[in-house]
């Protein structure tokens, strides 16, 4: 024979007969101590995770921008031909924080975009846009090319052949008290439209400007272009 | 002698015999003519010591049942060399854990040249410095091509299938965080060939669409290479990883001894009691 069903209890306290109960109270004592255990140590955890976790996190929200640097006087670098000169993209850990960068001036045969302060000399990256090695400017064949996967890129620094997925990236460039200057970085697209800097592999042609958002942590000069 | 009365049939079914314990194990019957149970040699005084030893620790842990539970269990027929090809990934786990311990010692993750200053100080100064690293340098290798060899030895044999699928996922895991681990080692040494790899590597990362940039961003900890990006590999290579590693290797061999393992697939299975069969009615 099956056992009578029990009754369910109430949920008020008041009707379960425990002392000290008012009308209309449902938090026992024995629920409001399980509860403020579990709470208080949930909030501890949090208190360990949450900081830990964004301390971790942290740099993927934080701007970083490079000043100008130095790289020569204008009459160093032909309208041409370029010239490599080595800058810093990261300061503190020597030779690991360098990279060059090929620059030339500004030539309206070849560079159609509308004339700016800071595009009177062309300078682009030697980082491959398709991984990041380092491409060589190969002045017998007026291409960029590239060591590890074979991508080629013109003069304009767009590509000719090969897996990149975009033209090379450039930097601003200005006159700045008689010297010419390089700043923050831009990615171009096949139409050598400019976007923030992205990472090599990266796409901007179509859906790919969607598809890998500009960051937080890069940012393109404000104000221009 | 008369014949033991028939014990009545349990109801929950006949009580499984216990897994066999080595004949090294049993308990051995004294010489003849020897006081039962007395130690006369020195060295059966220190055997005695050792089992009291033994047994104190025993009486407060349980440890024995557990030990026969993992290590005297019972293996189908057929159980082959293959079968061993898990446990030398385990080894070779281990012994990158030893090195690495070790290298860690000498090893400085700076990246404005101490980094690769400390490696070279380690191949050619350090009392077999050059020998523990060559381990490690290699033994990662080992590392990778033994799991992958468990690997192939699981699905050549459909060891993942019912009730093994939890443990494939947690295998796969483990061959993920090994090659995390593989990633972020090899910028350590800080050469060359480490500083362009890791570019390459970071970048291929930062392909995935919508959130590859960010992942970019965390692997560097910022959108350059910079200064921290050696510490931060440096962390999950050395602490990150292996904690996960260890534990997922744990419920990896906690899995094994529940469930057994599979008898390779050219063997047929056998009925336990050849005169069970099917009659026709």
């Amino acid at each position: 024979m099956a056992p009578a069903r029990r009754q369910p209890k109430s949920k008020y306290t008041l009707d379960r007969g425990m002392p000290g109960a008012f009308e209309g109270e449902t938090v026992t004592r024995r629920r409001f101590v399980t509860g403020t255990v579990h709470g208080a140590g949930m909030l501890m955890t949090a208190g360990i995770v949450l900081p830990s976790v964004a301390f971790a996190l942290g740099p993927i929200f934080k701007n970083v921008t490079l000043g100008w640097q130095t790289v020569g006087t204008p009459n160093d670098f032909p309208d041409d031909n370029y010239v490599p000169v080595v800058i810093t993209t990261s300061p503190g850990i020597g030779e690991a924080g360098k990279s060059t960068v090929y620059i030339r001036k500004r030539n309206p045969a070849i560079d159609t975009q509308p004339p700016s302060e800071y595009n009177r000399w062309v300078a682009i990256t030697s980082r491959c846009a398709h991984l990041g090695c380092s491409v060589l400017w190969v002045q017998a064949a007026e291409h960029f090319i590239c060591p590890c996967h074979g991508s080629v890129f013109d003069l304009e620094g767009v590509r000719t052949s090969g897996p990149a997925p975009r033209p090379l990236d450039r930097f601003y460039t200005r006159l700045y008290n008689g010297v010419v200057q390089v700043g923050p970085r831009y990615s171009v697209n096949t139409e050598l439209r400019a976007f923030s800097p992205r990472d090599p592999g990266e796409p901007l042609d179509g859906i790919g400007q969607y598809a890998y958002p500009s960051r937080p942590s890069v940012r393109k000069l404000p104000g221009s272009v | 002698m008369s014949e033991a009365p028939a014990r009545p049939r349990r109801r929950r079914g006949p009580r499984l015999p216990l897994p066999p314990l080595p004949p090294a194990f049993l308990p051995q019957p004294p010489p003849p003519g020897s006081q039962r149970g007395a130690p006369q040699t020195p060295l059966e005084h220190a055997a005695e010591a050792g089992k009291s030893v033994v047994d104190w620790v025993d009486e407060r842990t349980s440890l024995s049942g557990v030990t026969r539970w993992i290590m005297f269990r019972k293996v189908p027929k057929g159980t082959n060399w293959f079968y061993t090809l898990g446990s030398a990934t385990m080894f070779a786990f281990l012994s990158q854990a030893v090195t690495g311990v070790f290298l860690a010692m000498y090893y400085r993750p700076d990246a404005s040249g101490g980094a690769y200053e400390s490696v070279r100080y380690i191949s050619t100064s350090v009392f077999l410095g050059n020998f523990v690293r060559a381990m490690h340098k290699w033994g990662a290798t080992v590392m990778v091509v033994l799991i992958f060899l468990h690997m192939a030895r699981t699905f050549v044999w459909g060891a993942y299938k019912y009730p093994r699928e939890l443990n494939w996922v947690i295998g796969v895991t483990l061959l993920i965080l090994t090659m995390i681990m593989g990633f972020t080692g090899y910028l350590l040494p800080f050469d060359e060939r480490s500083y362009w790899a890791t570019i390459v590597g970071v970048n291929i990362n930062g392909t995935g669409p919508i959130i590859g940039p960010y992942l970019s961003d965390f692997l560097r900890g910022g959108p350059e290479f910079n200064a921290t990006t050696l510490s931060r590999f440096y962390a999950i290579h050395m602490l990150i990883i292996p904690g996960a590693i260890v534990t997922l290797i744990l419920a990896h061999l906690y899995l094994v001894t529940k469930l057994g393992t599979t008898a390779p697939p050219w063997l047929k299975a056998t009925p336990d009691e050849p005169e069970l069969r099917e009659e026709a009615v």
